[in-house]
């Protein structure tokens, strides 16, 4: 999921990835937030060989525009780039991808590329399998300029809620916050999240 | 949905039924009565539903007058479990037994699609459901009193309305108790509002 605060982004990912049925786990600590450039970043989602492939194109993409604009790329750049790949191959391709970032022009934003090559800029935005157990607690916990430690501490919980119904979905959280300043990571293992009324 | 709460609970349903796209009835009761004080949230086939619940309805009205006492909660959800389990190749019936009896107070039972019956403090089901297990378990805390109890249900079937095609319409509320059934309707116009965005 990815939130806008008042000056930065929070995205965090949870790290669980599953064949379809019967479903396994391959991998419970699986990084799904990917750096295709120094402030922008991308959370990925649906088959992660897919999307793999596509940030792979994407990167390369990104990086050749930044050099010809002499310039760091624009968020909706990076967005544009994974929505083409994603609307061109629509019919071969399963992979979503949330992107959030800051540039100069903009300033924070999200961009949301769907399934089909949809793209929209959001101020909230939640994806993948568990996302659909936390819609009704991101619409009713969400508001407009929040803080950097009120973003965190919200999409930690968030997180947090969404593993904890979804059977695919869990591991670690990964949470990264953009700012002009920089990057900054945060991983929350599984056994250190927020623990709720019935745990 | 379905709440305990101490001395009674709080059912909530939301009050759309479609066919296909079209929105059959925007104004479906689906709390229905079963006895007294023991009622039911409906969800899955419309058919279905209606069809074990005026079964049970019946099965327990009789078992009520042989014993001379009102039933219990958990007889009405047994029977509702008895009948989803026996035919869950042919049934699609996710049904919330809820009540008040004299021996364990407020009551609810889940019997999901297949024919489990499991008592739970709090439970949600049906399409728009799945919205709303964050808010649930981010929100609901043991020991709430009937009137919050109502506006968590509030809170959280306008949530799943506002996100679920399937879900829509005026939110019905009833609560249960010793004292007997109350029951509200909250139009569309008056429920929580949430941040858009």
């Amino acid at each position: 999921m990815e939130k806008h605060c008042t000056d930065s982004r929070v995205k965090g990912v949870s790290t669980g990835v599953s064949k379809p049925a019967p479903e396994y786990v391959s991998s419970k600590t699986i990084n799904k937030v990917i750096q295709v450039h120094d402030r922008i970043f991308c959370c990925m989602a649906g088959s992660l060989a897919d999307a793999q492939a596509v940030i792979k194109s994407a990167k390369f993409h990104l990086s050749f525009h930044s050099v010809q604009m002499e310039s760091p790329p624009q968020v909706i750049a990076a967005a544009s780039v994974l929505k083409d790949l994603c609307y061109k191959n629509k019919d071969e391709l399963q992979a979503g991808f949330l992107t959030a970032g800051w540039d100069k022009k903009n300033g924070p934003q999200v961009y949301v590329v769907s399934l089909g090559g949809m793209l929209i800029s959001q101020q909230v935005t939640i994806g993948g399998s568990g996302s659909t157990y936390i819609y009704g607690y991101v619409d009713a916990k969400y508001k407009p300029n929040m803080t950097k430690e009120e973003c965190l501490q919200f999409a930690t919980n968030a997180l947090a809620l969404a593993m904890g119904r979804d059977n695919v979905s869990g591991g670690v959280a990964h949470l990264v916050v953009i700012t002009e300043k920089g990057v900054e990571h945060v991983v929350v293992p599984g056994d250190k999240l927020p623990k709720f009324h019935d745990e | 949905m379905a709440v305990e709460y101490d001395g009674g609970v709080v059912i909530g349903a939301d009050s759309r039924t479609t066919t296909g796209a079209y929105i059959a009835n925007r104004v479906t009761d689906k709390l229905t009565r079963i006895h007294d004080k023991i009622y039911c949230c409906r969800s899955g086939s419309a058919a279905d539903t209606q069809a074990i619940a005026e079964i049970v309805a019946y099965q327990l009205g009789f078992h009520s007058i042989e014993l001379d006492e009102p039933p219990l909660v958990e007889t009405a959800a047994n029977l509702f479990r008895a009948s989803c389990y026996r035919y869950r190749e042919e049934l699609t019936a996710g049904i919330l037994v809820a009540g008040w009896d004299k021996r364990k107070g407020g009551q609810v039972y889940s019997v999901p699609i297949g024919g489990m019956l499991v008592r739970q403090p709090v439970s949600v089901g049906g399409s728009g459901s799945t919205y709303i297990y964050g808010f649930m378990d981010a929100n609901y805390k043991p020991g709430m009193n009937k009137e919050q109890c109502m506006e968590i249900t509030a809170a959280a079937l306008s949530l799943a309305m506002e996100r679920d095609g399937s879900s829509g319409g005026v939110v019905r509320l009833a609560s249960i108790s010793e004292e007997g059934v109350e029951r509200r309707v909250i139009l569309g116009n008056q429920l929580p509002k949430f941040s858009t965005h």
